[in-house]
C-alpha cells in the first residue's frame, strides 16, 4: 500500500497527491473488473431487472442493519440481499408467475419496507448517502473486504464460466449435458447480489445497476466472440472508472454518477459498430 | 464399455431404446399413457401428432426434464448384453437459442467438452474433437463463426455435430428445421440420414412437416397419448386415422434419399462421458 501511494502520488496530478483518492482508485480497479464480468452474465441471462431489484432492496438491508444496532450496517446488507436473490430464485423456479413479475413484486415490497423502517420519526434523510454513495470515504479496511470479494468471485466465476454459458445460451441443452441450471443461476444471483450490496455505500443504489449493464452492453456491440465480450467489457469498465473518478474529482460531482455518465458515453460510441 | 463404435455401415440391429408402459402426467393432466416402443439403432424414428398429443413431452421426458412412470432403458448389443439409461443426444429448435450473445461455434463447443474456462480458448485435443464432430455435418469452416452469423441451416447444422459430441445412444432432433430454407431442409435431412447409416445411430425425429419427415424416416409413429400408429412412413401416413387428423392425402410417396454424400472419413470421437 505505501509503495501504491508514492508510485501514484508521484504523478504529476493535484488529485494524486490526495490520499482518498489513490484509496478510491484502489476500489475502482478492484471494482471494475468484478462489474465487467458479472454485468457479462446479467445482460447474456437479460438480469437487469433482477440487478436493478437487488440494488434498490439493499436499503432494507441498510434498515434492518440499523434497527439491529449496527454502526455499519454493510453486513446485514449483504445478507438480506443473499437471501433475498435466493427467494427470486427460487420463486423463479416454483411459481407460475413470470420472472419480472417476481422481481417486480419482491423488489417493491422490499424497497417499501425499507423506507418504512427507515423513516419512523421523519429520519430519512440520514440515508440519503446510500442512494448517491460516496466512493471517496472508502477506508483501507473496506478495500481488504472488497479484494476478498473481488479474488472470491472471479475465482468462482472463472470456475463455473462454461456451464453458466451453456446455462444463459439454452437452459435445455445444459441440462441435457448434465449442467444443474438452477444451481448455477441461483448461486451467481446470490454473487451478483453481494457484490451489489458491498458496493452501495459507495457508488449509490440510483446508479449501481447502470455499471453492471453498460460496460458489457458496449462490449456487446462490438464483440463476436466470448473472449472478445469479456476484453471488450473489462476494457470499458476500467476506463469508465478511472476517467468517471477523475472527471468528478475536478467537476466536484457524485463519483459513482459520474462514472455512469462516461461508461453511458462509452456505449454510445460503440452504438454504430453494431453487428446487424 | 467404449461406446458405440461408428465402424460398421450396416445397422447393428442388437441396440435399441426401450420403453415400456411410459407416461406422463403433470398435475392431474394424462399426457402420455402406455407408451411401448423399441427405437433400433441405426433407426429414423419420426414422431408425429396433432398439436397437444404429448410429442414435446415426451422428448422432453426422455431428456430427463420432467418425470415419467414406467420404464426407459438402453439394451447394449454383444455377447453380454447390458443394460441402463440412454445417452441421450439433443438438437434443441434454433429458435430457442439465444444467438444475439456474441459466441462462437468454437466457444459453444468448449462449453461442453472441458472445463477450462472457455474464454482461454479450446485446447488443443477438443479443438481436434470438435473439428471432427463438425466434419460430421460438413460444418468445419464454421468453427470461428459467430452464431448470430450462421444462417439457420448452418446452426442447425452446428446443433448436431454438438448432440454428436460425445456419440450419444439416442438422438432426439425437435422440430429441427423450423425456420430452415427449402435447401436448408433438404441439406439438413440427407445428413442426419446419412449419419444413422454411418454412425449408427437411434433417431427420434418430432417434427410437423410431414412431406419432408416421411421421406427420410424408416419408421413412423402416431402420436396422440398413445401410440395410434406405427409403422413405415406410408403405411402410417395412409392410415385413416391419421388422414382424418391431418386432414390431407398422401400419394405417391416419394422415395428416401440417395446417397449423395461423399464416405465420411470418420474419425475417433471422445468416448461418451470423457471430459477434461
Amino acid at each position: 500500500m505505501n509503495l501504491w501511494h508514492s508510485l501514484i502520488g508521484s504523478l504529476p496530478f493535484d488529485w494524486a497527491q490526495l490520499e482518498f483518492m489513490r484509496l478510491a482508485l484502489v476500489a475502482v480497479l478492484l471494482a471494475a473488473p468484478l462489474y465487467a464480468v458479472l454485468g457479462c452474465l446479467v445482460v447474456n441471462c437479460r438480469m437487469a431487472f433482477f440487478s436493478e431489484a437487488i440494488g434498490h432492496a439493499a436499503l432494507t438491508g441498510v434498515a434492518l442493519g440499523t434497527l439491529a444496532g449496527l454502526t455499519d450496517p454493510t453486513p446485514a446488507v449483504l445478507l438480506f440481499s443473499a437471501l433475498l436473490a435466493l427467494a427470486i430464485a427460487w420463486l423463479r423456479k416454483s411459481s407460475a408467475l413470470s420472472s419480472d413479475t417476481i422481481i417486480g413484486l419482491v423488489m417493491a415490497g422490499a424497497v417499501a419496507l425499507g423506507v418504512v423502517l427507515l423513516s419512523r420519526g421523519g429520519g430519512f434523510n440520514r440515508y440519503t448517502r446510500f442512494l448517491i454513495g460516496d466512493i471517496l470515504t472508502i477506508t483501507p479496511v473496506e478495500l481488504a473486504h472488497l479484494a476478498v470479494l473481488a479474488v472470491m468471485t472471479l475465482l468462482l466465476w472463472a470456475a463455473l464460466f462454461n456451464r453458466l454459458f451453456l446455462s444463459t445460451l439454452h437452459p435445455v441443452l445444459a441440462r441435457s449435458r448434465g449442467v444443474n441450471v438452477w444451481a448455477v443461476e441461483a448461486l451467481f444471483s446470490v454473487v451478483i447480489a453481494l457484490v451489489v450490496a458491498m458496493s452501495i455505500a459507495w457508488i449509490g443504489l440510483l446508479v449501481i445497476n447502470s455499471l453492471l449493464i453498460l460496460p458489457a452492453a458496449a462490449a456487446r456491440n462490438l464483440a463476436r466472440s466470448t473472449a472478445a465480450y469479456l476484453g471488450f467489457a473489462l476494457l470499458f469498465s476500467f476506463l469508465a472508472g478511472v476517467a468517471g473518478l477523475i472527471v468528478s474529482f475536478y467537476a466536484a460531482t457524485a463519483t459513482g454518477a459520474t462514472i455512469v455518465l462516461v461508461a453511458l458515453a462509452l456505449f454510445l460510441l460503440t452504438v454504430p459498430f453494431r453487428r446487424r | 464399455m467404449n461406446g458405440p463404435t461408428h465402424h460398421h455401415p450396416v445397422s447393428c440391429g442388437g441396440c435399441c431404446t426401450q420403453l415400456a408402459h411410459f407416461g406422463v402426467r403433470l398435475g392431474s393432466a394424462t399426457i402420455l399413457e402406455e407408451i411401448n416402443l423399441h427405437v433400433h439403432c441405426g433407426e429414423l424414428t419420426a414422431i408425429i401428432g396433432p398439436n397437444g398429443a404429448g410429442k414435446t413431452t415426451l422428448l422432453r421426458a426422455l431428456l430427463g426434464e420432467i418425470p415419467f412412470r414406467g420404464d426407459l432403458q438402453f439394451v447394449h448389443s454383444g455377447s453380454d448384453q447390458q443394460f441402463g439409461r440412454p445417452r441421450v443426444g439433443y438438437v434443441p429448435q434454433r429458435i430457442d437459442l439465444d444467438t444475439s450473445a456474441p459466441a462462437t461455434v468454437g466457444d459453444l463447443f468448449a462449453s461442453v467438452s472441458q472445463r477450462r474456462p472457455l474464454w482461454l480458448g479450446l485446447g488443443p485435443r477438443q479443438r481436434e474433437e470438435a473439428l471432427c464432430a463438425l466434419g460430421l455435418v460438413e460444418a468445419q469452416p464454421l468453427l470461428r463463426k459467430t452464431l448470430g452469423t450462421l444462417s439457420g441451416g448452418e446452426l442447425q447444422r452446428v446443433l448436431l455435430a454438438l448432440a454428436l459430441h460425445p456419440m450419444p445412444d439416442l438422438l432426439l432432433l425437435d422440430e429441427p428445421v423450423s425456420g430452415v430454407d427449402q435447401a436448408g431442409i433438404e441439406l439438413f435431412y440427407r445428413m442426419v440420414s446419412e449419419l444413422r447409416r454411418h454412425l449408427d445411430l437411434s433417431i427420434l425425429l418430432v417434427s410437423h412437416d410431414l412431406a419432408a419427415v416421411a421421406r427420410v424416416a424408416d419408421r413412423m409413429i402416431f402420436l396422440n397419448r398413445r401410440v395410434l400408429a406405427d409403422g413405415t412412413p406410408a403405411e402410417v401416413l395412409t392410415s385413416p386415422l391419421v388422414k382424418q387428423v391431418f386432414g390431407m392425402e398422401f400419394s405417391g410417396m416419394e422415395p428416401g434419399f440417395v446417397s449423395q454424400l461423399p464416405e465420411h472419413e470418420l474419425c475417433p470421437l471422445p468416448a461418451p462421458g470423457e471430459r477434461s
